[in-house]
C-alpha cells in the first residue's frame, strides 16, 4: 500500500504497483545529512526528474536505489525487490548510468558493448540483433570501431546508455546524463528516454538544470536532503501563474532596473533576459510596485508564462536583493583604453588536436562578455590564453593593451581571475587564504585589513574563518573564490564557470555582484554552460568545436533562431540552431573539397 | 615584499599541515636516529657459544672461565661430544663452537702454542668473523698469561688516522646529515609546485602580480630552513649522542650545508615544475635522489667508478658536501680545502636555481 501523505498519483487510475517505493529514507555521511526522511513513489512508463542543486542528495538517493548504498533508516523497494534484502535481484532489475559511466577508453564502441553484455552473462547468439537495435537507437552505428576514449562527451553518454540498457531493465536510473553533453546530443538523449518510457520502463533522470525538469512527466525536487516538491512540474509552475512579468526592451538600463526591482518588497526574484528584465512577484503580492517602476522607467510590463526555476526560487522563499555591497564600495573604474580585452586569430593546438581555432574578438570596457559553449568547445583554453596562462600557437591576446605573458606584476594586478576548478589552498584556513590573496596582490597595512574585512562582510564568511576551505558548502567555496579574485579591485575580471554546480539562489547572488561590478565599469569575461545565464551578458561569443560560430547580443542570437515553429526561442534553441548550421557548412565544405 | 611574505607564510603552513610533507620532514630523521642509536652496529653482542672441552687441564679450565665471563657472550653451552657441537651450530643455537683437544694444557705447559679448533656458523659470516676475532684475543691472553715468558713477536701495527678505532658510526653519521638534508629538501620542493598544480592554485599564482623569481624564492626558503634544521639536528646528535669528535669550523660547515641545500632545492623545483601530479614528483625525486646517493661516494669511493661516472659525480651536490662534512668532523679540514669543495656547490646551486626558474616559466606553453 502507498505510504500515507504521499500523493504522487495524479492520473485517474492509481497504479498500485509503483516501480520504486521510497519510505522515510535517511542517510548520513559523518555529520552531513545527505537525505532527511525522504518518502516518494516512482512509476512505470513515466520519466521522473530527480531535480535539485549539487549536494541536494540526488546521487545518494540513486545509489541507494541501485543497492550500492544502504540507507541508515527507512525502506526502499525497486521493481518489487527490497534494495537491502534482495540486493542481487536489484542489479538485474535496474540499469544504472553513473555520472561518469565506466567505459573502457582503450576499447572500441563495439568491444565495450560486448564486454558489458558478457558481464551481464548474456547469450552471445542473441547479441547481434540486440546490438544492432541499440546502435540504431543511439545512432552510434557509424562509430562502432572508434575507441571509447575518442568519443565526444555526448557520444560517450549515449554509449553508456546503450550499455546500461543491455539487460532490458525495468527501472533505468540516470545520474546527471546531460552534464558535459552538447545541446544536440542532449536532445538525442531526451528522444531516447522518451521512447523507453513509452515502452513502459520507469526512467529516473537526475539533473541540476532546472529547465530540464519541465520536460519530465513527474518531478522529485530535492533541496538539502529533503523533498521540496513531488508531482508534475506543471503543477508547481502553475502556482506562479499571473506572477511572472517582463519589463520589455529596457536595453542599457536593464541592470539598474533589475537592481531596483529586486529591492522592491513585492518582488521575490528577477533575472535579466536579453534586453528585458524578468521578475516574479512574491506569493500574495500585488503588481502595483513593479507597475510603478515600469511607468517611471517608461518600460512596457508584459505578463509571461512562469518557468520551473521561478517556482523553485519561490518555494525556497525568493532570491537575494538587488544591491551588491561589493560593488557599492567600489569606486568607478577608469581604464586608459575603451577596449579592455582583445584577441586576434587566437589558435591553440595540442599535438594534432586544435583546442581553439582562429578566434578573434574585442571586449569593451564595462561589458559583460560571455563565452558560451558545451564542454570541450575550447572556452577554458581561450580563457587561459587571454590570462597569459597558456601560450597561443598562433595569434595574440591582450588585456588592457598588454600581453599578460610578458607583463609586469603591476599590469597583472589589473586582472582578477577565478578558475573553473575550485582552486584555493585547502591546507590554509579561510582567513589565511584571504590574507594570502591580499598579500600576493600587494595590499598592505590598513588597506589590507579593511579589504579583508570588506570581503568577510560582503560574502558573509565570518562563521567560517578558521575552517578549511574544502569543508565549506559549495556556495561558500565559490563566494570565497570570488572574494579572493576581486579583493584587489581589478578593472578586468575573468570568471571561468563561476556558477557551475551552485544552487540557483547563490547563482542569483553572484549575478547581482557581477551586474553591480559592471555598472561601476568593471569589464567581466565569463564562461558558462548554463544557457540561460548567457542572457545576463551584453554580448555572447558562442564556441563550438574550437571555433567561434557566433558573436552577438543574446537577443540577436535568439532572433536568428526564430522560425515558424519557434516564436520565442530560448538561448538553447539559438545555440542548437547555430551548431546545426555550423555542421551544415562543414559538411558542404567537405563535399566541395571531395 | 608583502607578496613574498604572503607566499612564504603560505608555503610554511602548507608544509606543516600537509600530512605527506610532514611525514617527509619529521619521520626520516627520527627513524635514522633510532636506527643508528640502537640497531645499526657492526659490533657483536649477546651471542651463544658452545664448548667441547676434551682436556680439562689448567689452561683449558682458564679458557672456559674467561669465556664464561666474556661480556659479548650470553651463554656458554658445555657439550660432551663433537656431534652435539655440530648439532648446535646446525640448528643456529650458537654462532661459534670451540673444540679443545686433549693435549691443549700439555702443549701450553710445554711452551708450545696450544691449538683450539673453532667452528663458525658461515651463514652469519660477518658476525662470525668478528666473533672469531674476539675469541682469538681471549685465547691469546690465556696462552700469554700461562706462559708469560714467551712474548709474541709484534706483527705490523696498523694505525688508523682520524678514526683510530675505525668506529663505524664516526664514518656514517656525519654523511647521514647530508643525505637526510638532501632527501627532505628534495621532497619538500618537488612536492611544492606539483601540489599547487593539482589544487589549481598554481594558475591563480601565475595570473597574480607575483614574478617567477618570487615564486622560486618563496618555495626555496622553507625548504632551506627545514633542510638546514635537519642537517644541524643530525650533526648535533653526532656530537652529543654518538660522541663523534668535531674538529672543523662550525660556521664554514653551516655555510656549506646551506649552499648544498640550495643546490638541491633547485633540482627539486625543476622536478616539480615538470611534474603534473604529486605522485610524479615523488617518483621523480626518488629516481634522482637514490642514484645521487649511490654515486656520491657515501657507499663506495668515487675514485673506484668509471671515469665517465666520476665526472657525473662531480655534478652531484652530495659528493662535495660529503667531503666537507666528513672532513669537518674527523680531520679538522682547513678552510682552503673546504673552499675547494665549496665553489662547485655554489656553481651547482646557481645553475639548478636558474634552470628551475626557466622551467617554471617554460611551463606556460
Amino acid at each position: 500500500m502507498p505510504v500515507n501523505g504521499v500523493s504522487t498519483v495524479t492520473e485517474g487510475v492509481a497504479d498500485s504497483k509503483a516501480a520504486v517505493v521510497i519510505d522515510s529514507v535517511t542517510k548520513r555521511f559523518g555529520s552531513v545529512h545527505a537525505l532527511r526522511g525522504l518518502t516518494a513513489h516512482i512509476h512505470y512508463g513515466r520519466l521522473t526528474g530527480l531535480v535539485g542543486p549539487d549536494g541536494a542528495g540526488k546521487t545518494t538517493l540513486l545509489r541507494i536505489l541501485t543497492g550500492l548504498l544502504v540507507p541508515d533508516s527507512g525502506r526502499v523497494t525497486v521493481a518489487g525487490f527490497d534494495v537491502v534484502d534482495d540486493n542481487d535481484a536489484i542489479h538485474v532489475a535496474t540499469g544504472y548510468m553513473p555520472q561518469r559511466f565506466g567505459l573502457y577508453e582503450d576499447l572500441s564502441v563495439m568491444e565495450n558493448m560486448r564486454l558489458y553484455a558478457q558481464l551481464r552473462g548474456m547469450d552471445a547468439a542473441r547479441n547481434a540483433g540486440l546490438f544492432a537495435e541499440l546502435l540504431d537507437f543511439t545512432r552510434l552505428g557509424p562509430f562502432t570501431g572508434r575507441l571509447a576514449g575518442k568519443l565526444s562527451g555526448g557520444m560517450k553518454q549515449k554509449l553508456g546508455l546503450a550499455c546500461a540498457l543491455m539487460a532490458r531493465p525495468a527501472v533505468l536510473l540516470l545520474d546527471e546524463p546531460s552534464v558535459g553533453v552538447d545541446p544536440v546530443s542532449r536532445r538525442d538523449l531526451w528522444r531516447m528516454v522518451q521512447a523507453l518510457t513509452d515502452e513502459g520502463m520507469a526512467v529516473v533522470w537526475s539533473t541540476a538544470y532546472l529547465d530540464e525538469a519541465e520536460r519530465c512527466d513527474s518531478v522529485l525536487l530535492l533541496n538539502d536532503g529533503q523533498l521540496a516538491y513531488d508531482g508534475p512540474p506543471g503543477e508547481l509552475t502553475a502556482r506562479l501563474e499571473d506572477r511572472s512579468f517582463r519589463l520589455e526592451e529596457v536595453g542599457e538600463r536593464r541592470r539598474a532596473i533589475l537592481a531596483e526591482a529586486l529591492n522592491l518588497a513585492s518582488i521575490g526574484d528577477g533575472v535579466i533576459q536579453g534586453a528585458g528584465v524578468r521578475v516574479t512577484l512574491r506569493a500574495d503580492a500585488r503588481a502595483e510596485e513593479i507597475q510603478a517602476l515600469a511607468d517611471r522607467t517608461r518600460a512596457r510590463l508584459a505578463a509571461v508564462p512562469p518557468r520551473f526555476e521561478d517556482a523553485f526560487i519561490d518555494l525556497l522563499g525568493g532570491g537575494p536583493g538587488g544591491t551588491s555591497p561589493l560593488a557599492e564600495r567600489l569606486p568607478p573604474v577608469e581604464l586608459a583604453s575603451d577596449i579592455a580585452v582583445s584577441c586576434r586569430n587566437l589558435t591553440k593546438r595540442f599535438g594534432t588536436f586544435t583546442a581553439t581555432d582562429n578566434v578573434s574578438f574585442d571586449v569593451r570596457k564595462g561589458e559583460i562578455f560571455g563565452l558560451l559553449g558545451p564542454n570541450g568547445a575550447g572556452k577554458s583554453t581561450t580563457f587561459k590564453m587571454l590570462c597569459g596562462l597558456l601560450k597561443p600557437s598562433h595569434g595574440e591576446a591582450h588585456v588592457v593593451g598588454l600581453d599578460l605573458r610578458r607583463a609586469t606584476g603591476a599590469a597583472k594586478a589589473q586582472l582578477g581571475y577565478m578558475a573553473q576548478k575550485f582552486s584555493l589552498y585547502g591546507l590554509l584556513s579561510v582567513r589565511q587564504n584571504l590574507e594570502f590573496s591580499a598579500g600576493v596582490y600587494g595590499l598592505e597595512g590598513a588597506t589590507r585589513r579593511v579589504r579583508i574585512e570588506e570581503m568577510i562582510d560582503t560574502f558573509r564568511l565570518a562563521p567560517w574563518l578558521s575552517a578549511a576551505p574544502n569543508s565549506l558548502p559549495l556556495g561558500f567555496k565559490q563566494r570565497l573564490a570570488l572574494a579572493c579574485a576581486v579583493m584587489h579591485r581589478p578593472p578586468v575580471l575573468f570568471l571561468d564557470e563561476p556558477t557551475s554546480g551552485v544552487d540557483p539562489i547563490t547563482r542569483r547572488e553572484f549575478w547581482t555582484h557581477i551586474n553591480g561590478l559592471a555598472r561601476k565599469g568593471v569589464t567581466v569575461l565569463v564562461t558558462t554552460h548554463f544557457m540561460d545565464e548567457a542572457e545576463y551578458c551584453d554580448r555572447v561569443a558562442m564556441l563550438y568545436r574550437a571555433r567561434l560560430i557566433a558573436l552577438d547580443t543574446p537577443d540577436a542570437l535568439k532572433r536568428g533562431a526564430a522560425a515558424p515553429p519557434l516564436a520565442d526561442p530560448t538561448m538553447e534553441d539559438a545555440f542548437i540552431h547555430l551548431v546545426e548550421s555550423a555542421d551544415l557548412t562543414d559538411s558542404n565544405h567537405g563535399e566541395r573539397a571531395a | 615584499m608583502s607578496r613574498l611574505r604572503a607566499q612564504f607564510v603560505k608555503e610554511v603552513l602548507s608544509i606543516l599541515r600537509d600530512p605527506r610533507s610532514r611525514m617527509v620532514v619529521f619521520v626520516p630523521p627520527l627513524l635514522q636516529l633510532l636506527v643508528f642509536a640502537f640497531a645499526a652496529t657492526l659490533e657483536v653482542r649477546n651471542v651463544d657459544i658452545a664448548v667441547h672441552d676434551q682436556d680439562t687441564g689448567r689452561s683449558s679450565h682458564e679458557l672456559v672461565t674467561r669465556l664464561d665471563s666474556a661480556a659479548f657472550i650470553r651463554e656458554v653451552h658445555h657439550v660432551t661430544s663433537s656431534r652435539e657441537l655440530r648439532d648446535l651450530i646446525d640448528r643456529g643455537k650458537v654462532i661459534a663452537a670451540l673444540d679443545i683437544p686433549a693435549d691443549f694444557s700439555r702443549a701450553i705447559a710445554a711452551g708450545r702454542s696450544g691449538e683450539v679448533q673453532v667452528l663458525v656458523d658461515g651463514r652469519r659470516s660477518n658476525s662470525g668473523q668478528i666473533t672469531v676475532g674476539y675469541l682469538s684475543t681471549i685465547a691469546a691472553d690465556v696462552g700469554a698469561e700461562v706462559s708469560s715468558d714467551t712474548v709474541p713477536a709484534a706483527p705490523v701495527v696498523v694505525r688508523n688516522w682520524f678514526n683510530p678505532n675505525l668506529t663505524y658510526r664516526w664514518f656514517i653519521v656525519p654523511g647521514l646529515s647530508g643525505i637526510l638534508a638532501l632527501f627532505s629538501a628534495l621532497l619538500i620542493t618537488s612536492l611544492s609546485i606539483a601540489r599547487e598544480r593539482e589544487l589549481g592554485t598554481f594558475d591563480q599564482l601565475l595570473v597574480s602580480p607575483t614574478s617567477t623569481p618570487e615564486i622560486i624564492i618563496s618555495k626555496s626558503l622553507p625548504a632551506l630552513a627545514i633542510g638546514t634544521g635537519l642537517g644541524l639536528l643530525m650533526m648535533g646528535a653526532a656530537v652529543g649522542l654518538f660522541r663523534i669528535p668535531f674538529s672543523g669550523s662550525f660556521w664554514l660547515l653551516l655555510a656549506s650545508l646551506m649552499l648544498f641545500i640550495l643546490s638541491v632545492v633547485g633540482i627539486g623545483l625543476m622536478i616539480s615544475a615538470i611534474s603534473a601530479t604529486q605522485q610524479q614528483a615523488i617518483l621523480g625525486a626518488f629516481s634522482i635522489g637514490v642514484p645521487a646517493v649511490l654515486m656520491s661516494g657515501f657507499a663506495t669511493p668515487v675514485e673506484n667508478m668509471p671515469t665517465l661516472l666520476q665526472w657525473l659525480a662531480q655534478a652531484i651536490p652530495l659528493t662535495h658536501f660529503l667531503i666537507i662534512v666528513e672532513g669537518s668532523f674527523l680531520k679538522a679540514m682547513s678552510p682552503g680545502d673546504i673552499l675547494a669543495s665549496l665553489w662547485p656547490l655554489a656553481l651547482i646551486a646557481l645553475v639548478s636555481l636558474t634552470m628551475a626558474t626557466l622551467f617554471v616559466r617554460g611551463r606556460l606553453q
